[in-house]
């Protein structure tokens, strides 16, 4: 995952202050739903859907730097989207995120 | 753990499916055999009375694996046959086909199977159960518009297949002999509004409902209900329930209690014999007692440990019991498994039907059951976990943020 401007589509989503700790936020840009998570002060940005059944992690109970799936209870590592216990097998896609002043971007590769 | 070493899983369910992708990725090189009675590769069940059911979504959806994950990871997959006996000193494991397997570990995923009915009439055509994809596809293909089905047992089981019946416009009734619906599973408040749901879904329910027999010329038409009025049926799907297949292991001595007696690595009396999934009676050190599991949960994350200690990886396996159920658009999501609780706490919008049931006993948390409401789950999960003292009334009351109340005990 590039970090540089040229390969991504910047989206702004939010702002800092509606991102809490321990409570990701669900937004959307076009089509794809992301979750948006908040780790001591840092934000994160993946795929909302479970790569294993519908369900969106945004519902998921965040630990440490882990999300829990509410549906089958799979677990990821939100800063890299490595699947961390079954029953999903794939990782779930991240996103570049950066804040600006207020802003939180997250960054779509352009396609 | 030696190249030659032999591992033979006997049942090819979820909990046989994960052991084997378990052995392979903790580095075991050895042989690794499953031995499956049915012809379809490790499947997880839940779907069968749901979406496989309505024919939303079709069997092989339920594969714990790709079939070709068994040939790309050395595991044989021996379906269509049954294992027979274990010969404990030979260490071998004779089938239904003739041949034998030796093993150098054993593991026992047999399951369960269907407690039947044995009334007047319970051996007429159209009366079913359910437990497999071709009990599910054998239902699915006789659900038409129209049809008169009756559903015996007011379980999850009976409720799932009374919601999918209704999908497909089938009349539905469904009987169940105790007082209340989910009676071994949940309390009489959560009983009574799963009751409501179904009634406005056009179900109609008979609760205090004995069923004594069944009648018809060959195949059914009737269920008799004592002295209540019989009622005319097309089909019957009976789920009451099921129970260990603990035969194997009590014919070879292995010691058996409503289930195959193992430790917290899934491992029998015998140093060589694992066991795993709903066949297992096993300690679970968060609930302080022992219990045998008929859950996705379990089968899945036993198998894990009982796997990995089978390599020699020794964790111990101990969750709080998990479960779900999805009936018409209602997601239900249970933790914990209370024998007792002096106090139901409700919170969320009930009419909205979405809400979470508390269960307490003794100032803590001990169950919750999520009504279209699966984000509270975790956190009643920690609050079992960690028997936590709860204020109720905090607990209740929707301003106040569950994450912030277990928080609140991390000091």
């Amino acid at each position: 995952m590039a970090d540089t401007d040229a390969s991504a589509e910047w989206h702004r989503v939010a702002s800092v202050g509606e991102v809490e700790e321990d409570e990701p936020k669900p937004v959307r840009i076009g089509e794809t739903l992301i979750a948006l998570y908040n780790i001591q002060g840092k934000f994160y940005a993946t795929a909302d859907v479970c790569p294993h059944e519908f369900a969106l992690l945004s519902d998921g109970y965040v630990e440490g730097d882990t999300v829990e799936c509410p549906l089958h209870q799979a677990r990821f590592h939100i800063p890299t989207g490595k699947v961390l216990d079954p029953p999903a097998e794939d990782n779930v896609a991240t996103f570049s995120v950066k804040v600006e002043g207020d802003d939180i971007l997250v960054g779509i590769p352009k396609s | 753990m030696a190249p030659d070493d032999k591992f033979v899983i006997i049942g090819a369910g979820q909990a046989g499916g994960r052991a084997a992708e378990t052995m392979r990725t903790q580095g075991f090189s050895g042989k690794v055999t499953i031995v499956g009675e049915e012809a379809y590769p490790p499947y997880e069940r839940p779907a069968l009375s749901k979406r496989v059911l309505t024919g939303e979504d079709e069997p092989d959806s339920t594969y714990v694996h790709k079939p070709t994950y068994y040939d790309e990871h050395q595991i044989e997959l021996k379906l269509g046959v049954s294992a027979m006996t274990i010969n404990r000193s030979a260490k071998s494991v004779s089938l239904s086909d003739g041949t034998s397997l030796d093993y150098t570990k054993l593991m026992i995923a047999t399951g369960s199977q269907l407690r039947r009915l044995s009334l007047p009439g319970s051996d007429l055509a159209g009366i079913h159960y359910l437990r497999g994809i071709d009990d599910s596809l054998m239902i699915r293909a006789k659900l038409s518009a129209g049809a008169k089905i009756v559903v015996v047992g007011g379980g999850y089981i009976g409720l799932e297949v009374a919601a999918a019946a209704r999908k497909c416009n089938c009349q539905v009734t469904v009987i169940e002999m105790m007082n209340q619906l989910l009676n071994r599973a949940a309390a009489p408040e959560i009983g009574a509004i799963f009751e409501a749901i179904h009634r406005s879904h056009g179900t109609e329910i008979l609760t205090n409902t004995p069923v004594t027999g069944f009648e018809g010329d060959g195949h059914v038409q009737r269920v008799l209900c004592g002295d209540f009025k019989p009622i005319d049926a097309d089909l019957v799907i009976v789920g009451i329930g099921i129970v260990p297949n603990v035969e194997l292991a009590s014919a070879v001595n292995l010691a058996t209690d409503n289930g195959i007696v193992v430790d917290e690595q899934g491992r029998t009396e015998d140093p060589d014999i694992y066991a795993a999934g709903d066949v297992t009676n096993h300690p679970n050190v968060i609930l302080g007692r022992r219990i045998r599991l008929e859950s996705w949960q379990n089968a899945q994350n036993q198998a894990i440990t009982a796997a990995k200690a089978m390599c020699g990886v020794e964790e111990t396996y101990a969750q709080v019991p998990w479960f779900w159920s999805d009936q018409y658009d209602i997601n239900l999501q249970i933790v914990g498994m209370p024998k007792t609780w002096c106090e139901v706490v409700l919170r969320g919008d009930i009419d909205a039907l979405t809400f979470t049931a508390f269960y307490i006993q003794d100032g803590c948390v001990v169950a919750a059951n999520a009504i279209n409401n699966s984000r509270d789950i975790p956190i009643a999960r920690q609050m079992i976990q960690r028997k936590i003292k709860i204020d109720t009334v905090a607990l209740a009351d929707p301003e106040t943020s569950l994450r912030k109340l277990l928080k609140s005990f991390d000091a």
